[in-house]
C-alpha cells in the first residue's frame, strides 16, 4: 500500500466531512441569492445570517461585526488597505511584525507606495514579537498595528492579548492606534474571543480549520471606518459587495464551531505527537536546528533546519516516500527568495534554506510519526553526502 | 541567459522523467570529503546563501586533454542535483570529452538532456557548466 502521510495542514486542511454534510444543500438544491426578496432568496439569506451569528458567538462580538470576504488574503487586504485607506487623514504610519503572512507583507507594501509610513517589528530569537518592540515602534501618528496571532511557518503564539490591552490603553478616549490580528493559523486551536484578545479586526479563513476553501471572515469592531476594495453591490454593509457564497460560508460556521469545541483535546492530541517529532528529528538526525519557541507554539507545527541541505531536495525526497511537507528554501517559493520568517529570527540564509515545515493534522497518528522518523535519517544522509557545504 | 529555450511544456512544478531519475539516483557525485589525489582541475560556483553551490572536480588525461575523471557536490534543489548528475554522464560518455569540447556545453544542451525544467528553475540551478569551465580553466592555470 502507497503511504500518504500529509504533513501540510497549515498550508490546507482537508474538509471536515460533517462540514460538508452542511455545505451539501447549498451546492446541491439552493437556488437563492440572498439579496432576493422571494422565498429561495430569503432561505439563503437566512442561512448566511445563521453563519454570521454563530461565528460571532464565538468571536463574542456582534453579528454585524462579521464580514464575510473570499479567503484570508482578501480579509487581510481588506483589514489593511481598508482601514488604512479610509483613516489616512489621521495619519499615515503602520506597525507590523516582520514575520507576517504576505498577505499583509504585501498589503503594507502596497501602502508604501501611496505614501505610508510601514515600520516592520523584528521578533527575538524565539519568533516571538515582544511588547517592548511594538512600542518603541508606535508613534503619534500610527493608526494600525498588525500582528499575527500565530504564525503560519514556526507557530510561533504571540502575546496578542498583552499587546492589545496596551493599545487600547495607550489610545484611551482617542480612536488610533487600532489593533488588527491574522488569526488563520490559530481560529481553530486557541480563544479567538476579540474581548479576550483585545483586537478591533481579525482575519480568519475556512482553509486551515478543515472549512471550505475560498471563504474568510474579517471581524469589524462596531464604528471602525473601511473603504472597500470593491464595488456593486450593498453586501456586507457595502464593505464587500458581491453575491455571498451560501454554501462555503455555511460551512465554515460549522468548521468553526467544531474546531472550537474539540480544541482542547485535539490540541493536547497533536501537541504530544509534535514534541515526539521535535524530539525524534533532533535527537537522530545530526546538525537540525529548531525554529521557534519549543512551548509557545501552535499543536501542530514542527519547523526544523537541516543543515547543509536545501530544502526543496529534501521535500521531493520525502514526496517520494508518501510524506507531504514544506519548506522554506527559496528553490520552493514562487519569489526564490528563501523564508522571511527564518531569516527575521537572525538566521542564516542557508539554514533558511534548509528549513522544513511538518504541520500535523486531525489524520496524523502516532504511526506516522515513527514513519517519518524512521524514513527521514537516510534521505537527510543522502543529501548530505552530495552536498558541497559543511557548515 | 536570454537564450535558452525550455522545452519543459509543463508550466507546474513537476519535473521530467529523466530529472527525476537523475535526482532520485545521482551519478558520479563525490562521496568523501576530497577527490582523488590524481584529480588535476576544480572549480566552484555559486554561493549557498542564495540557495545554490555547485564544485567540479575533473582528472585530464594530459596527452589526450580528455577528462577521465569528473565528481561533483552541490548544494541544491532538485533541478541543481539532476543537472550536475547529467552533465557528468554528457562528459564521461561516449569515450569522453575532451577539454575544449566540454568548455562547449551550455546551459542549453544540458535542459535539453534534462528533458526540459520548470522555467523558473531555468536561470538559477543550471551552475555545472560554469562550474566545470572554472575547473577546466584551473586545469590549464597548472
Amino acid at each position: 500500500m502507497n503511504k500518504f502521510v500529509y504533513l501540510d495542514h497549515a498550508a490546507a486542511t482537508p474538509l471536515d466531512s460533517r462540514v460538508f454534510e452542511v455545505m451539501r444543500p447549498w451546492l446541491e438544491g439552493g437556488v437563492g441569492n440572498p439579496s432576493s426578496f422571494h422565498s429561495p432568496g430569503k432561505e439563503a439569506k437566512n442561512a448566511v445570517e445563521t453563519a454570521r451569528e454563530a461565528i460571532s458567538k464565538i468571536l463574542s462580538c456582534r453579528a454585524e461585526e462579521i464580514v464575510f470576504t473570499s479567503g484570508g488574503t482578501e480579509a487581510d487586504n481588506l483589514a489593511i488597505l481598508g482601514f488604512a485607506r479610509a483613516n489616512s487623514a489621521a495619519g499615515k504610519h503602520i506597525v507590523i511584525s516582520a514575520i507576517e503572512h504576505h498577505a499583509v507583507l504585501e498589503s503594507t507594501a502596497q501602502l508604501e507606495k501611496e505614501g505610508f509610513k510601514i515600520t516592520k517589528v523584528l521578533p527575538n530569537k524565539d519568533g516571538i514579537i515582544e511588547l517592548e518592540a511594538i512600542k518603541a515602534a508606535v508613534r503619534p501618528d500610527t493608526i494600525l498595528v498588525s500582528v499575527m496571532l500565530a504564525n503560519n511557518e514556526i507557530g510561533t503564539i504571540q502575546p496578542i492579548s498583552e499587546i492589545g490591552n496596551w493599545i487600547q490603553k495607550t489610545r484611551g478616549e482617542k480612536q488610533y492606534p487600532i489593533f488588527h490580528t491574522d488569526a488563520c493559523q490559530a481560529a481553530g486551536v486557541l480563544d479567538i474571543s476579540v474581548e479576550k484578545i483585545h483586537v478591533d479586526m481579525m482575519t480568519i479563513n475556512g482553509s486551515k480549520i478543515y472549512g471550505p476553501k475560498g471563504v474568510g471572515v474579517l471581524y469589524v469592531r462596531k464604528g471602525l471606518r473601511l473603504q472597500p476594495l470593491q464595488f456593486g453591490g450593498a453586501q456586507e454593509r457595502g464593505i464587500r459587495p458581491g453575491t455571498e457564497n451560501v454554501a462555503a460560508i455555511a460551512g465554515l460556521a460549522t468548521a468553526l464551531e467544531l474546531s472550537q469545541k474539540e480544541k482542547e483535546a485535539e490540541g493536547a492530541r497533536l501537541v504530544g505527537l509534535r514534541d515526539k517529532l521535535i524530539s525524534g528529528i533532533l535527537s537522530v538526525v545530526p546538525k537540525t536546528k529548531l525554529n521557534g519557541h519549543p512551548t509557545d507554539r501552535l499543536p501542530n507545527n514542527v519547523n526544523i533546519s537541516f543543515l547543509d541541505i536545501e530544502g526543496e531536495a529534501l521535500m521531493l525526497y520525502l514526496d517520494a516516500k508518501g510524506i507531504f511537507v514544506s519548506t522554506g528554501s527559496a528553490c520552493a517559493s514562487a519569489s526564490l527568495d528563501p523564508s522571511h520568517v527564518i531569516l527575521a529570527l537572525g538566521k542564516s540564509p542557508e539554514e533558511a534554506h534548509g528549513a522544513m515545515r511538518f504541520s500535523l493534522g486531525h489524520s496524523t497518528n502516532e504511526e506516522d510519526i515513527d514513519y517519518v522518523l524512521k524514513v527521514l535519517p537516510p534521505l537527510v544522509e543522502k543529501l548530505r553526502e552530495m552536498s558541497s557545504v559543511k557548515l | 541567459m536570454g537564450d535558452v529555450i525550455n522545452t519543459c511544456s509543463d508550466e507546474s512544478w513537476f519535473y521530467s522523467n529523466t530529472v527525476k531519475d537523475h535526482f532520485f539516483n545521482p551519478r558520479n557525485f563525490l562521496k568523501s570529503e576530497n577527490p582523488p589525489a590524481d584529480f588535476n582541475g576544480y572549480g566552484v560556483y555559486g554561493s549557498p546563501a542564495c540557495g545554490d553551490e555547485m564544485k567540479v572536480w575533473i582528472k585530464v588525461d594530459p596527452k589526450t586533454k580528455k577528462i577521465v575523471g569528473y565528481v561533483w557536490k552541490t548544494f541544491g534543489c532538485a533541478s541543481a542535483i539532476a543537472a550536475a548528475s547529467i552533465c557528468s554522464e554528457m562528459v564521461l560518455e561516449n569515450n569522453r570529452m575532451t577539454i575544449d569540447e566540454a568548455a562547449k556545453i551550455t546551459p542549453q544542451m544540458i535542459i535539453d538532456r534534462l528533458g526540459g525544467l520548470p522555467p523558473r528553475k531555468i536561470h538559477c540551478s543550471v551552475l555545472c557548466d560554469k562550474a566545470l569551465r572554472l575547473a577546466i580553466e584551473d586545469y590549464n592555470k597548472k
